[in-house]
Order: structure tokens, then C-alpha cells, then sequence
């Protein structure tokens, strides 16, 4: 009987929320199940992580006959979004982690190796170990490669020493993270939160950091102990004005110090000192705890492959495809999905699950031999926690405007429970599914 | 949120309890609803004596449905942000209190059915 009263009531406590969310209103009959389309095609996937695992599931389950080979060289599957918690100490590093093979359909070919090489011209990838694919379809969703010592005097292997903190370089980096994240709060000091000047996934992670270190403090009853500054990269503190605007009230509502144009060049971990390069030259700053967020830029195979952007962000290498179509600008049998695109927004978890559908209805219709209108917005999504317990449901598209999924009920300004309610319980869940290919 | 079917909502569920889990309370929550229909067929009246018992244990529901909620999830009545937010409390709330209801009351019924004439 205690199990019941436990699991009814909490069942219809979810249920409850989410037809308080108004999601049954919104909610039709469930996807109709497509006729398969018959092909001999060969399709290769590079990155079996977010983009790459929801890809395959949703050919494997569309296409009758492909042959979908999906290629990495990593056993594990990260679940990004989760280093957030992790890094406040309010979840594991293993809530993170699972295993690449979990989430693959059994019909694809799965090489745990990584690309070494792509042509584009000859249609050919090699691999690490040597072997060649040759493809009529190239899928490139191979994340972000983190570039730690494009900061002089960085390594990843500093992390959790020195009062240095960097929840992006993995589960075991985030967990060690708050272990000097938790000192620093109970010590109290300067803390320096800063994000790179590149493009990153995430934008707003490097600032729920901010948010949730800072409240950790509070809750420890130290914060007239806290010297938190957070340094942005330009004139803004968030891609988004009007979310820049909110988040530069809630910093001075905190007595968190903005700093704009300000990125780290360097660091003496030693020293505890980090050197700041700005439009005025270069400064060094003392710190008790830094969190780095390192510059961010396209893995070496697509840097080198011929397949990025010749004109724009060239150190950063990110794939050149139509904004709208994921699609690539001159190999059009080349598509790029989730954080290696070169788009203007969507380095986002959230941003995957509106890219899928859009290459899977592209690459579809050019199997057909047709064209499909299929357009990604730009759709963006960030939790942005502005402590533990409440968050902003901040989502954008290409222009700038904010595209809330429950208009007039959650408030995408507004620090609510119920927005943190969903980056808890809810987003994990809709990340999984999505893996599956049913979200 | 795109494509916001059933289908993908299941999947959510199914997510978040585990596969297994997910099912059995769906089937759980089913089996009680059935219990509570037959016991106010078989006995053809609601029974106000037990009536009184469900209602007794409402709160305690509703107070079991939110503590539970907050456990989950690192959150407690603080992070009260807005009027969904009270939405939201009252409504898990009320689930918890119906649902412990109906549980205690289709239980007293089945564990103790009604003499035959009961007044
Ligand atoms: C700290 C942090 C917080 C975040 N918070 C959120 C959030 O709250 N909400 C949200 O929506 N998103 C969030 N994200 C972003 C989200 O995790 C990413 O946008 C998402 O994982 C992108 O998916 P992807 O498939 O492009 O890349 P990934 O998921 O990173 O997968 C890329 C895969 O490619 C593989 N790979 C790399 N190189 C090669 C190669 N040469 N050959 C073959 N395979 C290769 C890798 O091993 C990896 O498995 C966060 C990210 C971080 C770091």
C-alpha cells in the first residue's frame, strides 16, 4: 500500500503537471507510422552522439534497405546537459554516462573508431584503424572538439586543482569541478567565471555555473564572502538581447559583477593568477576559484577535410551548410547536424531534436529523387537555472525572438519552478527519447 | 517543443520510470480505477462510513504527492516563482489527494464489503 500511495500519487503529481502545462491540449494522436522507403544507399554518420544516435534510429526505421554505417571511436555516450548538475553537486558523474551502443538500432553497422580522414570529392572516409567507407550519403555529426590549450598554461588535467573548475570536459572533469567549486564555497574569495571567444555548445552553461556556484554559497551562509564576476566575450552577456537584458538584472539583483569584452588568454595555475585579453590589452587577474570554459572549434578531421566554412570563423572550421537545409553548400550529398554545423545558433541538445527531422526529410527526398521544404529556424533552447531549485525556459530562433513552447503559461523570462522542474525530470527523459528517435 | 504527440509524451514517461516502471503504474492506476468501479457497482451505494476514511486520507495524499515531488528533485516550497508555479503545487496536490482516495477507499471496500444491509 505505501508503494501505491507513493507511485499514484506521484504519477498523476507528473500527469498533473504536464496537462497543467497544457500539454494534453497540444497533444494529438501519436506519429503516424510512415510507409518505409526502399534504397540501397549507403549512408555513414560520423558521431554517434546526440545528432548522430537520433539519426540513425529515424533512417534505420525510415529507410527499407539502406545500409547505415554510424562511426565512433568513443564506448560511452555523454549526456552533456547533465554536467550542469554535476558540477554543482547536485547530481554523479555517472548520471551521465551510458554506453554508445545503448541507443544504436541493431540494423546499423557501428565502427568504434574514429574518422581519420574525409574526402569529399572521392566520397570516402577513412578510419583510425585504416579501414575506408566509401558513401553516396555523408551524415557529419561529430560535436565539438574543446580546444583546452588554446589557453597558454591550460591542460585538462588541471581541472579540480588550483581552484580551477571546467564542467565541459566531461562527467569525471564536472564531478572534480565541485570538488574545487565546493572549497571555494565554503572558503569564500574571488571567483572569475568566464566563457571562451568562439562559438560554444551551450551558451548558457558557463552562466548557470555562475548561478548555481553563487547560490551554493548563499545556502552555505557565506555569501557576504563572494567576489563573483562573470566575463563575457563581447558587449553582451548572452547571444539573445533581451535575454542578455535579464540575465544583467538578475546578476545585479545577486551582486554578481559583469564584465564585458574580457576572455582568458592564459593561466598560472601556481600563481593563481589568469591573464585577460581585451580591446585595452591584456590584464591579470587573481582568482580562488576559475571556472574556463575553453575555445571550441570543429575536430581536426572536418578542419582539415575541405568541408568548412572558407569565409567565415576559419579558425574554428565549422561545417559549411545551408542555414535552413543542414545541408551542405557545394557537396550536396553532405549534410551537418547538431554543434559541428556551421549555423548561426543551435549548439544545443534541444536544437538537435528540430535539426533531425529536417535531414532526415532532406536526405530522404534525395534518395526519392525529390526535394523536400523541411527548414530548421534555428530553434535554440537553454534551462538557463539561475539557482538550484528555479530556472528560465529561455528558447530562440535564427532572429532573435524568444519561440516559447508553452506561451501564456511559462514564462520564458521568468525564474519558475516549474522551468526547473523540466531541466530535472523532464529533459533527460526527452533527450532519451529523442536518442530512441521518438521525440 | 516540436511534434508534441502521445506517442512521444509516452516516450518521455517511459524515460523517466524506466520502461518497466512506467507500465506498471500505468496498469497500477488502471486496476484501482476498475476496483473503485466494481466496488460502487457491486455495492450499489457509496459507502459514507468509508466515504469519511478516504476523505481523512486526502491530505495526507496531497502532502505525500508534493514532498515526493520536491524529493526528486533538489527543489522545496522556496522556489515558488510565479502563478504557474502555485498551479503546478496545487495540482500535484490535488492529484496526490484524489488519488489516495480512491486508493483507500476501494481497498476498505474490497477488504471489508458491506453486511448486507448497511445503512
Ligand atoms: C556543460 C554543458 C551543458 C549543456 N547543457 C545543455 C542544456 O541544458 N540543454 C541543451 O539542449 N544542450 C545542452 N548542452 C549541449 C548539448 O550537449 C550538445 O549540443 C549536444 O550534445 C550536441 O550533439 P552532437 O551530436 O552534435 O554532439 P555530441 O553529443 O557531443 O556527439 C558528438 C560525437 O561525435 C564523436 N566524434 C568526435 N570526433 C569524431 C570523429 N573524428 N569520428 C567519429 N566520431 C567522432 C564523439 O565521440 C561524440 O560521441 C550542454 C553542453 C555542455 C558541454
Amino acid at each position: 500500500m505505501t508503494k501505491q500511495t507513493q507511485f499514484s500519487p506521484s504519477r498523476r503529481g507528473f500527469l498533473g503537471l504536464a496537462a497543467g502545462a497544457g500539454v494534453f491540449a497540444a497533444a494529438g494522436a501519436g506519429r503516424k507510422a510512415q510507409a518505409q522507403v526502399a534504397t540501397s544507399a549507403h549512408i555513414v554518420i560520423l558521431g554517434a552522439g546526440a545528432a548522430g544516435a537520433a539519426l540513425a534510429n529515424r533512417l534505420s526505421a525510415r529507410l527499407d534497405g539502406a545500409k547505415i554505417t554510424i562511426v565512433d571511436g568513443s564506448k560511452q555516450h555523454w549526456y552533456q546537459p547533465g554536467f550542469s548538475l554535476i558540477g554543482a553537486g547536485l547530481a554523479k558523474a555517472d548520471y551521465s554516462v551510458s554506453q554508445t551502443t545503448d541507443w544504436l538500432p541493431s540494423d546499423v553497422d557501428y565502427k568504434n573508431e574514429y574518422a581519420a580522414s574525409i574526402d569529399p570529392e572521392a566520397r570516402k572516409v577513412a578510419l583510425v584503424n585504416g579501414e575506408t567507407l566509401s558513401y553516396d550519403y555523408l551524415i557529419v555529426a561529430t560535436g565539438i572538439e574543446l580546444n583546452y590549450e588554446g589557453i597558454e598554461g591550460m591542460s585538462k588535467d588541471l581541472i579540480g586543482t588550483n581552484g580551477i573548475g571546467s564542467i565541459y570536459a566531461g562527467p569525471d572533469y564536472a564531478a572534480k569541478t565541485w570538488q574545487a567549486a565546493d572549497k571555494f564555497t565554503d572558503e569564500g574569495g574571488v571567483g572569475l567565471f568566464t566563457r571562451p571567444n568562439t562559438a560554444l555548445k551551450c551558451a548558457g552553461a558557463p552562466i548557470k555555473h555562475t548561478f548555481l556556484i553563487d547560490d551554493v554559497a548563499r545556502r552555505k551562509g557565506n555569501a557576504s564572502k563572494m567576489d563573483i564576476t562573470y566575463f563575457g566575450h563581447n558587449k553582451a552577456l548572452f547571444g539573445v538581447p533581451i535575454v542578455s537584458e535579464k540575465i544583467r538584472m538578475i546578476f545585479g539583483d545577486r551582486g554578481i559583477t559583469p564584465e564585458y569584452e574580457h576572455y582568458v588568454s592564459a593561466i598560472d595555475p601556481g600563481a593563481k593568477k589568469a591573464t585577460f585579453t581585451t580591446p585595452d590589452g591584456d590584464y591579470d587577474r587573481d582568482f580562488d576559484y576559475i571556472h574556463i570554459v575553453p575555445p571550441q572549434r570543429a575536430p581536426k578531421v572536418i578542419r582539415e577535410s575541405g568541408l568548412s566554412w572558407q569565409t567565415k570563423q576559419l579558425d574554428q572550421g565549422w561545417v559549411e551548410v545551408n542555414k535552413y537545409s543542414l545541408r551542405h553548400e557545394r557537396y550536396d550529398n553532405v549534410f551537418a547536424v547538431g554543434d559541428v554545423a556551421g549555423v548561426p545558433k543551435g549548439k544545443t541538445a534541444a536544437s538537435v531534436k528540430w535539426q533531425v527531422p529536417v535531414v532526415e526529410e532532406h536526405l530522404i527526398a534525395a534518395i526519392e529523387g525529390k526535394t523536400s521544404d523541411a527548414s530548421y529556424n534555428g530553434y535554440t533552447s537553454c534551462p538557463m537555472i539561475t539557482r538550484i531549485g528555479r530556472a528560465m525556459l529561455i528558447e530562440f530562433d535564427y532572429n532573435n525572438n524568444l519561440t516559447p513552447s508553452f506561451p501564456g503559461i511559462i514564462a520564458p523570462l521568468e525564474e519558475l519552478w516549474i522551468s526547473w522542474l523540466m531541466k530535472e525530470v523532464a529533459l533527460k527523459a526527452t533527450y532519451n527519447a529523442m536518442l530512441r528517435g521518438k521525440a | 517543443m516540436k511534434e508534441l504527440t502521445l506517442g512521444t509524451l509516452i516516450a518521455v514517461f517511459e524515460e523517466i520510470f524506466g520502461r518497466g516502471l512506467f507500465w506498471f503504474m500505468v496498469i497500477a492506476a488502471i486496476v484501482v480505477t476498475l476496483a473503485y468501479i466494481y466496488v460502487l457497482v457491486r455495492d450499489r451505494t457509496v459507502s459514507w462510513h468509508k466515504f469519511l476514511w478516504a476523505q481523512l486520507s486526502m491530505p495526507f495524499g496531497a502532502v505525500a504527492a508534493v514532498l515526493f515531488v520536491q524529493a526528486m528533485t533538489n527543489s522545496g516550497f522556496a522556489d515558488i516563482g510565479g502563478p504557474v508555479d502555485v498551479i503546478v503545487l496545487l495540482g500535484v496536490a490535488a492529484a496526490g489527494a484524489i488519488g489516495a482516495a480512491i486508493l483507500v477507499y476501494t481497498l476498505g471496500s474490497l477488504i471489508k464489503p458491506p453486511k448486507n444491509r448497511e445503512t
